[in-house]
């Protein structure tokens, strides 16, 4: 059996998308957490193109960007499956998860924002995830039918949205305009392997927050 | 059984060629529709509503957008040509490098083919240090699918042919081969596959068309209505 080794930084969501799968998949793995402000040589060496992470490491040889460590690991341990079987089903969770990861700056623009920008940004973030919504989610329970998948870890930060709306003090993703999104919230955080690893609210909570007050220094100053 | 593939594209764009390339690989008999981008149709909103870009395939009335996910779609669906490798990890290295094209190198080598002066020296620069990394990967392989062309020799089209039609416009010296001599002899060898060779666009058309962009500034940023 391989060694699996995952280098991550909490508590970053790219990392939280490997440890999900990992778990999803029931693959031990060993944990590095990297201190970003100070990148380790292991790091420069393991994705020396970006000197990002996440980056998975199987048996000495090294995966970076998250997405496509998703795919390795869904063809590497293909038990548990977290693609759907059908080509066309499969197409349509990749379509999904390249929108998400396109529109990840978008969403979440409201976050580093302020006044009459930071209206901007929540306008722009609740249409597009109008589009994830209504087109992407629909109806379903998971993004690929009734069981989890790739599509639902990749959008798998949404879980902590409220955090960020909290900090903010704005209301960006509301069960009312978004009901489908919300149920799939609730269902995201029950699946077992997911439940265990979920960010801790009052630790991100703090983390985000710091985050906020430096950027908001910066540029006021 | 009766099979129906539809391409819903633009001839001029490397990303509706990228998909051309592929379904030729696996020897697919599709019916082309040349989408006109100033004025879409009402085919191409109802078949990508989300983006409304093109190319669009579709296969038995199916709809697929994205030429990377089209890309994966078509090598699971036709047997022929392999387009990604069989091992896991080989496979991961194809969509990393082909990621890495598509995110970091279409936009940057498009500013330093169009942009002028400081602006042009900088895109330059950045635009060296991707090409560099992409020289090295290709190491002493015919193609970066190896002895025949694969999912990043694909997704890597426009910089085999378009960077050059931009740069006989432009007079811009970004992929030569006094820089990328390796990567400038694989952009020979990959425009001169018979199955590549067949679905580039005419080089005349591809400058004409520049030559007119040239003449129109404010529509060179990098905005692409393909996918």
């Amino acid at each position: 059996m391989e060694e699996v080794k995952l280098i991550g930084s909490w508590p970053s969501p790219y990392g939280y998308r490997i440890i999900w799968a990992l778990n999803l998949k029931g693959v031990k793995y060993e944990y590095v957490d990297e201190d970003l402000s100070n990148k380790s040589q292991m790091l420069l060496q393991y994705n020396p193109i970006h000197k990002k992470i996440p980056v998975l490491v199987h048996g000495q040889k090294p995966i970076a960007e998250s997405t496509v460590i998703l795919e390795y690991i869904e063809e590497t341990w293909p038990h548990n499956s977290l693609l759907p079987k059908d080509p066309y089903e499969r197409a349509l969770a990749r379509f999904w998860i390249k929108f998400i990861e396109e529109k990840s700056p978008t969403f979440m623009a409201f976050y580093v924002a302020v006044g009459e920008e930071q209206e901007k940004a929540i306008k722009e973030a609740r249409e597009q995830l109008k589009i994830l919504e209504e087109q992407g989610l629909g109806d379903k329970k998971f993004f690929c039918g009734n069981e989890i998948g790739l599509t639902d870890i990749a959008c798998g930060w949404m879980a902590t949205i409220d955090v960020i709306e909290e900090i903010v003090g704005v209301q960006v993703l509301d069960s009312d305009s978004f009901p489908c999104l919300h149920a799939w919230i609730n269902n995201f955080k029950q699946v077992p392997g997911i439940k265990e690893d979920f960010p801790d609210r009052d630790q991100i909570l703090a983390y985000y927050k710091h985050k906020r007050d430096m950027f908001i220094a910066s540029t006021s100053s | 059984m009766g099979e129906e593939v539809k391409l819903i594209g633009a001839r001029g764009s490397p990303f509706n060629c990228r998909v051309e390339i592929a379904l030729k690989l696996k020897g697919v008999e599709y019916e082309f529709i040349e989408e006109d981008l100033a004025n879409k149709s009402p085919l191409l909103l109802k078949y990508n509503p989300v983006h409304k870009k093109i190319p669009v395939l579709l296969h038995n009335g199916k709809p697929i957008a994205e030429s990377l996910v089209i890309l994966e779609y078509v090598d699971q669906t036709w047997e022929g040509a392999s387009i990604l490798p069989q091992h896991p990890y080989e496979r991961a290295m194809a969509r990393f490098w082909a990621k890495f094209i598509d995110d970091k190198c279409m936009s940057a080598l498009w500013n330093a083919c169009w942009s002028k002066g400081k602006e042009q020296e900088k895109a330059i620069e950045e635009a060296n240090e991707l090409l560099k990394l992409l020289e090295n990967e290709l190491k002493d392989k015919k193609f970066f699918g190896g002895d025949n062309i694969g999912l990043v020799d694909i997704v890597a089209d426009f910089i085999a042919y378009w960077v050059g039609a931009i740069q006989e416009v432009t007079g811009a010296e970004v992929l030569t081969k006094e820089k990328f001599p390796k990567l400038f002899e694989w952009a020979r060898e990959f425009i001169n596959c018979s199955i590549v060779k067949e679905k580039l666009p005419p080089r005349d058309h591809l400058t004409g068309f520049f030559r007119i962009k040239l003449e129109a500034p404010d529509t060179l940023k990098y905005n692409p209505q393909v996918r």
